[in-house]
Parts: structure tokens; sequence; C-alpha cells
């Protein structure tokens, strides 16, 4: 076994695993405040990639100002959808909000398609090209610094839900939404916010990923790995969103470059069979107890 | 405005047909689909054909969504089991379609009760996730086990035979579709008239509770699996003797999702819910095409739109009965029902 090759696909698997994170946390966020298993997370990410194309792209906008508009774009979308479709179905049993997604999902890429066409295409280089070098191991310049942008943004986030009046309200209302609603927080902003947030961190890490991958209507179906991530991390944990993204960044991209790309669905969802099977919670997920 | 059908025993109560309306109604329903092949055109009858098949999977994803509340995305890879299976026989071995469309029943209900063993631990959603780890695995079965289902490019099947009778064309096709359908609607329907059918009801509306009441859990939830599965098997058998060709592009994970729309936007829980949703689902792209082939000659660039339309159709679909008419269809056919029922009173 060539230990080089092997170090630099694990790199590059770690590196696609950071944006990963990134990603699960934006999934985390909805599900820990909201209890909504948000199965669009992929179109939302494919959507606001398209908005970033055509920025800079379409109307040759510098990419360091597109870039915030399309995040902007996405996020706005996310909150939308939250005020339009989620937030009626308050109360709905689980399986009823899951479709509306899974519709949502279905309307993102026919409008993709409608807008950007079916064919896949590249966005417009944004990041340094020089080559990266982690003692002999080669990094592709591009997701090197994705990752680095991805975990500068996952910082912020650990320290805004550690620190802010925003954050606390948040974990205040996952961990108990009607003694959150009894002090006197607004659980319905704090939903909206959720989707916001969310929403937020799966647009900048979708134009990331379309960075290095180029970006087609079908790019959504990366929320298949995220939420292999999720629920091995544990549908409810941000420490395991974080470490399940970098191991299942890792286990799809050494899966893909040993055994071929047929693989890298088959490895994931290995994974995910056997932790349903022995630890249906995921790693750190909270075991729920129920009662009648 | 009906009256005088007070039922006085619960057996009348749970009837197939309580008056003799519904049998007349029903009699000419079945007349009315005998006649059809006869007088339909060949459009009308291939859609006829893929009515019935999607009528026979949304009933066995309705058994197991909509009466036992186990969320599936996996009703694809299922049907793609029974398509492999017949394609497979029909290319070994001489069977006649019965038994062939049997066999597949049979080995899709039993990988379905594999795939419902981890309901033992997880439900909801959690189980959703473990029925799409499933259709993952089916698909790469279905295209990387060469030597069984022929890769990528899937096996090409002979026509349906039986007695020396060859089935290659669509109305003698519908022959084999619509009573297979119409025989299993009815059979469904009677499930959920026994002990089974409740105990499925009672899993969906609190499965704590039903356990409580000594409902074995795993036992019906395996069951509720296998009976779906044993649903879509045969509607992957029929479509594979249909299209003549299976290969894995046939069953995409779309089709797991067209199948969830057509039981949500037909009405979860309700047999006619599931017949209605996947008349509904089918039809709604043809009309699409239909839109386009009106438009067309005023906007050239029409066609280039249908499948991405397509898609927003469907999504819109969803989303809308979720939110406007949960109980889907069944619940309009219900209220217009009762119009007739009570008028010229009003509710």
């Amino acid at each position: 076994m060539d230990w080089l090759f092997f170090g630099e696909v694990s790199l590059a698997g770690l590196a696609t695993g950071g944006l990963y994170s990134l990603i699960a946390l934006g999934f985390v966020i909805i599900y820990k405040a909201t209890r909504v298993i948000n199965f669009a997370i992929g179109e939302i990410m494919m959507f606001a990639a398209y908005l970033f194309l055509s920025f800079a792209g379409g109307m040759q906008l510098s990419p360091w100002l597109a870039l915030p508009l399309a995040v902007l774009g996405g996020t706005v979308l996310g909150g939308v959808v939250e005020k339009v479709m989620i937030r009626p179905m308050l109360g709905e049993s689980p399986i009823a909000v899951v479709m509306v997604t899974i519709g949502l999902a279905s309307i993102l890429v026919g409008l993709a398609e409608i807008i950007w066409t079916a064919d896949p295409q590249l966005l417009p280089d944004f990041l340094p090209r020089e080559p990266v070098f982690l003692g002999p191991l080669y990094l592709a310049p591009k997701i090197a610094y994705g990752f680095l942008i991805g975990a500068a943004v996952l910082a912020l986030y650990l320290l805004y839900f550690r620190f802010s009046r925003g954050g606390v309200a948040l974990r205040a209302t996952a961990s108990d939404q009607a003694a959150a609603y009894s002090m006197g927080i607004n659980v319905r902003r704090v939903f909206n916010l959720a989707w916001v947030f969310g929403s937020l961190a799966a647009s900048l890490a979708g134009i990331l990923v379309a960075a290095t991958g180029g970006l087609s209507p079908q790019s959504g179906v990366i929320g298949l790995s995220v939420l292999v991530i999720v629920i091995v991390g544990g549908l409810d944990s941000i420490l395991g969103a974080l470490l399940a993204g970098l191991f299942v960044g890792w286990l799809e991209t050494v899966a893909g470059a040993f055994f071929g790309g047929e693989y890298r669905l088959l490895a994931t969802f290995s994974v995910l069979a056997l932790i349903l099977v022995f630890r249906p919670y995921g790693l750190f997920g909270t075991h729920e107890i129920e009662r009648l | 405005m009906r009256i005088g059908d007070a039922k006085h025993t619960y057996l009348a109560d749970e009837a197939l047909w309580t008056t003799t309306t519904q049998q007349v109604w029903f009699a000419l329903l079945l007349l009315a689909l005998l006649v059809f092949p006869f007088v339909a055109n060949s459009y009308l009858l291939y859609l006829g054909c893929l009515v019935g098949i999607a009528v026979i999977s949304a009933t066995g994803l309705n058994i197991l969504t909509g009466f036992t509340g186990l969320i599936s995305l996996g009703q694809a890879g299922f049907m793609g089991v029974g398509g492999y299976t017949v394609a497979w026989l029909s290319l070994h071995t001489a069977l006649p379609f019965p038994l062939a469309l049997l066999a597949a029943g049979l080995l899709t209900a039993a990988i379905g009760v594999v795939v419902g063993l981890p309901s033992l631990r997880v439900k909801g959603l959690y189980l959703a996730i473990a029925t799409l780890a499933a259709s993952v695995f089916l698909h790469f079965i279905f295209s990387e086990w060469a030597a069984v289902t022929g890769g990528m490019a899937g096996l090409s099947l002979r026509p349906a035979q039986l007695l020396g009778i060859t089935f290659h064309n669509d109305f003698r096709m519908y022959f084999i579709i619509m009573p297979l359908a119409v025989l299993m609607l009815l059979a469904a329907r009677n499930v959920f008239r026994t002990r089974v059918g409740r105990a499925f009801i009672a899993i969906r509306d609190r499965d704590i509770s039903a356990e409580v009441l000594g409902i074995p859990l795993l036992k019906y939830k395996l069951m509720s699996f296998g009976l779906s599965s044993f649903y879509a098997g045969v509607a992957g058998g029929l479509f594979a003797y249909f299209f003549r060709v299976v290969t894995p592009e046939s069953f995409p994970l779309a089709m797991s999702i067209f199948y969830l729309a057509a039981i949500i936007v037909g009405g979860m829980g309700s047999i006619l819910g599931g017949v209605l949703g996947a008349i509904f689902m089918t039809l709604v792209p043809e009309g699409l095409k239909l839109l386009t082939a009106v438009v067309t000659p005023f906007y050239p660039q029409a066609p280039v739109f249908m499948s991405p339309l397509l898609g927003v159709v469907f999504g819109s679909l969803i989303v809308g009965f979720l939110l406007f008419e949960p109980n889907g269809l069944a619940e309009i056919w219900r209220r217009i029902r009762r119009f007739f029922h009570l008028w010229p009173f009003r509710t």
C-alpha cells in the first residue's frame, strides 16, 4: 500500500469532511431547536451555490462581493421557507413535516433546472491557486482554503451559541420548549432564527463545496451524506456533527479513491446501518426515553 | 338523502359494502374497467396499465406508511427486487407468469422483512433513513452484481406467458394488471377488517400503547413490512413484464418519493386514498405533457422546461396537500359523498 497516497487522500477527505461538518452543523441547529429533519438542506446548498454563480459569473460581481450576497440569498430562502411551509406544520406528525421538506427539495431542484438549466457548471475561481503542502503531503488548494473558511465559520458559530443572547435562547428552546416559553423566550422567533442560521451554514458550505466539485441541479444529493453524518453523530449533538462530519468525509474519499466512485455511498451507508442497529441515537445523541 | 341504514352489529358496520347502491356502483366500475381496453386507444391503454401498476405499489406503501405509520423511502428498491426477480426467472426458467409474480412478491417480502428488522430498535425518521440505506444497498446490488442483474445495461425479458398465450402488447397486459390490481385492493381492504390490520392501525396511532395492549410490536411491524413489500414486489414484477426491460435506472430514489407523494396526495391510511393518489400522480405528468404540446407552438422552448416543471409540480403538490388538505383526495371524495348523502340538507 502506498502510504503517501493514502495520506494525501486522507487529508483531502478530512478537509472535505470539515465542510461536511459545517453542513451537518446547519442541519443539527435546525433539528435541535425545531425538531424538524430537513431533507432539503442539500438543495438549499445547491441553490445558494447557483446564486453565487449568477452573481459572480452572470453579473460579473467580484467573488468576494458575490459570496456574502449568495449566502444572504440562501439564508433568506431558509427564513422564508420556515415562515411559509414549516410554521403551519407545527404540531403535525414528524413524518408530515419531513415530507414537506422532501417536497421543498423537489421544488428547488426543478426551479434550479428551469432557471440555470440542467447542465453541470463550474464556479468562477475565487480561492488562491498555489498548491498547499503539509509536510510531504499535497492538498488541492480549493479544498484546503474551503476547509479553512469552513472551520473559521464553525468556530464563530460555536462562540455565538455559547455566549450570545440569541445563542442562549436557541439552546434553551432546544433543551425545553415549554420552559423556554415561560421564561419569556420568543420561541417562534427562535424557530425562525434556527432556520436562518442553519441555512446560512448550509449556503456557505454549498458554495465552498461547489467551488471544488462543480455544480448541477443534482448537487443536492450531498444531503444524503449529511443525513448519514447527523445520524452517526447523533441528531441533536453539535460535537457529534463535527466529528462525524470529518469521519464521513474521510471515509467517503478513501472509499472512492481505493475502490471506485460507486463505493462512496455504499461505505457511508454501511456505517449508517451499523450505527442504526447498535446505537440508534448516534455516538453523541441524547437517548430519548418515551413515556405514555 | 340516505336514510334507514342504521347498523345493528359491528359486523355490519365493518362490511365492505353497506348498501346496495354501493354494490351497484362497484359492479358498474368493474364493468367499465372490463370494457375500457376495447374502446380505449393505445395511449389510454398504456396509461391504464401504468395506473394499475402504480395503484398496486401505492397500496403497498399505504399499508406500511399510511396504516402502520412506518415511513419508507425504499419502495423503489423493493419494486426493483420484484422486477429483477421476474426478469431473471423469465430468462432462466420457463415459469408461467403467475408463479413468477408470486416468486417476485415472496422474495421481496423476505427482503422487506430483513429491512424492517431495524424497526426493533428505531422508528419514525430513523427508520425512514434505515430504509433509505436499504435502497442504497439494493441499488448497489442492481448495478454491481452483473452476473445476475446484468449490471448497468440491465436485463431484457421475454413477454409474460401462460398456457401458450403470450402477453406481448398493452392490450393483453391490461388483462393481467387490472384484475390483479382489483384483487390486491380488495385483499388490502379486507386486511384492515381483521385482527392483523387493526393491530397495524393501533401501532400507527401509538406504538407503546399498542404494546401495552398486548400487540407484539416487532412481529406486526415485520408483518407490515412483509405485506407491503409483497405488493411492491408484484408491482415491480408487472413493471418488468410491461416494459420488458429492467435497469438500475428503472427504480431511482425519485420513484420512492413519487409513491410517498402519491399516498400523501391521495390520503394516508385509506385504501381509496392510495388508489386516487396513484391515479392522480400518474396522470399529472401526462397532463403536463398535454399542456406542453398546447404551449409549444407559441413558445418553442416549452419542452425543455417539461421535466424540471414536473419536479416543481410534484413538490408543490406534496407541500400543498400537507398544508391545506392533510387527509388528501380521499377526504375531498368523502366530502362530495357526504354532500349527496345529506342532500337536500347541508352539513
